[in-house]
């Protein structure tokens, strides 16, 4: 239930309180964006019909980054 | 997505637990941590470095109690049209399910999400809608942004929403079982923060480490717990940064206070959990189905409603036991014909378990 799927902001509708999001695999689905603030290319968690989070992609490479870091320190330890 | 099934690293994180080769528990809430955990064969693994994962009461549809399916089973009987999610409308009640009824003329829809349940509303005035709104602290936001669209008159919601961090403490205080650190929910904690589970740490010394849902997010969130309990600095850490900010999604919180207020619930296979629900507040009372419907509800009031004959769904929501070692699992009890909802639910840890065993 509290799966959450990324997705891709492709546009943002009229109202402004909708977005398309394209999930990759030719899936496109209007998702609520109220909760969050987004512009066309950002990466969303969406959950149930809405964006609930904005994915950093940046943040996550460095996270990976980071595990091998800790991970090469740890070996050497 | 990214590297996160990268098998190099996935092997090297491997190497590094089992060097340091402890025996340790830790839990976790998440149906889709449990799915992740068995698709990828990582619980065997972690068995194999002395690391017994469980899966707690983390499943919505799970610890939704025999009473709130009967309401919304005498609420569908009432003539109303019922909604709620896919795996909700499964889960056996006292003589019926959901879906029983339906393919009897009682008008059940399964929804996507609660806009949908509204559009249903919009689409047929002359009757009255209920949504039974389940779920964590990831899915309330969207039932507190429903609300304050103003939804027509003819929708309410039935609020079965429970919080995490009240039910940890719960398991920890009633010392069944002697947990050595806490996965976190990562979708869950996208809304709340690390901030909410500060409490544990301090005041039990369990480690915890909010993780995402990807292989690699699991390795490292173990790895994480290990290293803090070696440590022995018990502390929140967040593995998901990508998704999971400190203050987490404030805006989500904020509609979240305003429409709805904690109160104490039952939780299935748990007793009373203090602050552990979610209620509407009273300036939106006209929305609430158990104020709506109160003299329809007020025959259940006096009832008890046990468990089903021989499930020990409880016990599997309190980490006592696993799927397998329930006497009905895999027999009298599978997904075709479900006893408990563990294994009606898709983040259920008996429907995980014998998916992916019988596959």
């Amino acid at each position: 239930m509290c799966l959450a799927i990324p997705g891709k902001i492709v546009e943002i509708n009229s109202d402004k309180g909708h977005a398309t999001v394209d999930y990759g695999d030719g899936t496109k689905r209007k998702v609520n964006i109220t909760l969050v603030e987004v512009k066309i290319g950002d990466y969303v968690l969406v959950h149930a019909g809405f964006a609930i989070q904005v994915l950093d992609e940046k943040e996550a490479q460095e996270t990976l980054d980071l595990f091998r870091e800790m991970l090469s320190s740890e070996e050497e330890a | 997505m990214f590297s996160l099934r990268d098998k190099k690293l996935a092997q090297d994180i491997v190497t590094q637990i089992k060097k340091k080769d402890v025996q340790l528990k830790f839990m976790h809430v998440c149906g889709t941590h449990q799915d992740t955990l068995v698709k990828h064969g990582l619980d065997a693994l972690f068995n194999d470095c002395g690391i017994e994962i469980i899966q707690g009461p983390g499943c919505p549809v799970c610890v939704t109690t025999p009473r709130e399916i009967e309401e919304m089973l005498l609420l569908a009987r009432k003539g109303n049209i019922v909604t709620t999610f896919g795996d909700m409308i499964q889960v056996p009640g006292e003589h019926d399910s959901l879906q029983n009824i339906k393919a009897e003329g009682s008008d059940v829809r399964t929804v996507y999400g609660i806009e949908d349940a509204v559009q249903i509303a919009e689409d047929n005035e002359d009757k009255d809608v209920v949504f039974m709104s389940v779920g964590f602290e990831t899915t309330t936001p969207m039932a507190a942004a429903a609300i304050l669209n103003s939804p027509p008159s003819n929708f309410s919601i039935l609020s079965c929403h429970r919080v995490v961090p009240p039910a940890l403490q719960a398991i920890i205080e009633m010392g069944e079982l002697k947990l050595n650190g806490i996965i976190e929910p990562g979708h869950v904690s996208t809304i709340i923060g690390s901030k909410p589970y500060e409490f544990i740490s301090e005041k039990y010394g369990i480690p915890q480490v909010i993780a995402g849902f990807e292989p690699i997010d699991l390795l490292m969130g173990v790895w994480m717990l290990v290293q803090q309990v070696e440590k022995n600095k018990p502390k929140v850490e967040n593995e998901y940064q990508r998704a999971v900010k400190e203050e987490g999604n404030v805006k989500a919180q904020k509609v979240v206070e305003e429409v709805f207020e904690s109160c104490d619930v039952k939780w299935r296979g748990f007793p009373i959990i203090p602050e552990s629900g979610l209620r509407l507040r009273k300036k939106f009372e006209e929305y609430d189905a158990r104020k709506k419907y109160e003299s329809n509800l007020e025959i259940l009031k006096s009832k008890d409603f046990p468990e089903p004959k021989g499930c020990r769904c409880g016990e599997v929501l309190r980490g006592l036991i696993t799927s397998k070692e329930c006497p009905l699992f895999g027999k009298k009890c599978r997904p075709d014909s479900p006893v408990g909802p563990c294994m009606v639910s898709i983040e259920g840890s008996c429907n995980i378990e014998y998916r992916y065993l019988t596959s």
